[in-house]
């Protein structure tokens, strides 16, 4: 057998050889099939750690209740009671060390995701209490009549009687 | 002195040899192959949608996109609501301004570049809100389109992307036939909705759970019979998207309506 015959096929070999050598360097040694099996579970486990360690910004009503007791009961006994503290107060992140404050969004937009009225039947939202916010005071700010941690209307009369 | 047809079989030997991975010589168990298929593990999230309690005030939607970080104004996010009208006509006006991040707050349809169309309340049959989100499938076709092994599914039944893995080839938001997948804008790799992987993880709901003010949103473990959403999931009329795809999606509808796409 002549030699020019099998050098392309040595040159071949080599190449398949070294893209197999560079493989193993460059795939993580914890890249395979796992608990999904070859079709859905091929991919890098250490990955699935790495969405876990996604730093958590709405830490929920709990952590408000531990300083903030009155304000949590307040609204607990309120018809907004379903509504968490941090849809209109901002995420919490770790305060009070970061952020020191919250910044409270008090805006009409907030209000009107709800109350702008919607006269949809199948769903609850045609049963919810509602304003035409274009005809409702469009100037005002919602909190200067109404009082988002006790809305009942009798509250408002009593609180500005008071 | 060999002819050519011995020196081309000879080399394709050899070639097919060298590429022969070692995964192909792996002899199957069936019985391992059927616990991949149904999962053994003692977790697999679902997801349960109450669209009559939906009122579409999109706090979800602002509560998903901060928690995972999507920039907030770009017009992408992992989770929207969808408004349904559905006229005298027997047409439906389908709308979801921003993904509704700022809620409905208009009886307006937002149609796009025709612009805005004014229904009156006299003309609506019915009309009614329509969370979305990534399903989850038990059967994800993002999932095998991926040529790279980027996206994948956990034993927890959640598929979720590599981001140092991706190529941003863009198979998987096309294989999706929810269209729950797009671009991250900042980091240029597919982006989805994961149940919020991070706080399931650590036994919280996820963001859009914890804003929702009408428990709308409920996610519960499919694996532990006691969870009060697997009980709904088993024993309500629950339906889900798509049914036709096969792929069979793991957020359930309670409240649906013929209408839903």
């Amino acid at each position: 057998m002549k030699n020019h015959v099998w050098r392309p096929l040595f040159v071949a070999m080599a190449v398949v050889g070294c893209i197999l050598f560079v493989r193993t360097l460059m795939v993580p040694s914890d890249f395979g099939a796992h608990e999904r099996g070859y079709m859905y579970g091929w991919h890098r486990k250490s990955n699935e750690a790495e969405w876990k360690a996604v730093r958590v910004k709405y830490r929920t009503a709990k952590v408000c209740w531990g300083c903030h007791k009155d304000k949590y009961d307040a609204v607990r006994n309120s018809a907004h009671s379903s509504i968490s503290c941090e849809n209109c107060h901002g995420p919490n992140y770790d305060h009070p060390k970061d952020p020191l404050g919250l910044s409270i969004d008090r805006t009409r937009s907030l209000c009107i995701r709800c109350h702008s009225y919607l006269p949809y039947k199948a769903s609850d939202r045609g049963g919810i209490r509602g304003i035409n916010p274009e005809t409702h005071f469009p100037q005002a700010e919602c909190v200067l009549c109404h009082i988002p941690h006790n809305p009942k209307p009798m509250n408002q009369k009593r609180e500005a009687t008071s | 002195m060999m002819n050519r047809r011995e020196f081309c079989k000879k080399a394709m030997i050899v070639v097919g040899g060298i590429a022969l991975p070692l995964t192909a010589l792996e002899v199957f168990n069936p019985k391992s192959l059927q616990a991949e298929k149904e999962g053994t593990g003692k977790v697999r999230w679902a997801f349960l949608v109450d669209t009559q309690k939906c009122v579409g005030c999109g706090f979800c939607v602002k509560a998903c996109k901060i928690e995972n970080e999507i920039p907030y104004d770009a017009n992408v996010t992992r989770t929207w609501v969808e408004r349904y009208v559905v006229t005298r006509d027997g047409t439906t006006h389908i709308d979801s301004p921003k993904g509704a991040r700022d809620g409905f707050t208009t009886m307006k349809i937002d149609q796009n570049k025709e612009g805005l169309l004014d229904i009156s309340s006299t003309d609506i049959e019915k009309a009614f809100f329509v969370p979305k989100l990534c399903n989850q499938c038990d059967n994800p076709p993002c999932v095998q389109v991926c040529p790279v092994g980027a996206t994948y599914q956990t034993g927890d039944g959640v598929v979720l992307v590599d981001r140092n893995w991706c190529i941003g080839c863009g198979y998987c938001i096309m294989g999706c036939p929810y269209s729950v997948r797009f671009f991250h804008p900042v980091y240029h790799v597919a982006e989805k909705c994961n149940f919020c992987y991070h706080r399931i993880s650590q036994g919280m709901k996820t963001a859009c759970v914890d804003a929702c003010p009408f428990g709308a949103r409920r996610i519960g473990n499919l694996r532990d019979p006691d969870d009060p959403v697997t009980k709904i999931i088993m024993t309500e009329r629950v339906n889900v998207l798509k049914e036709e795809y096969g792929t069979k999606p793991q957020v359930f509808y309670l409240g649906f309506s013929k209408e839903v796409k």
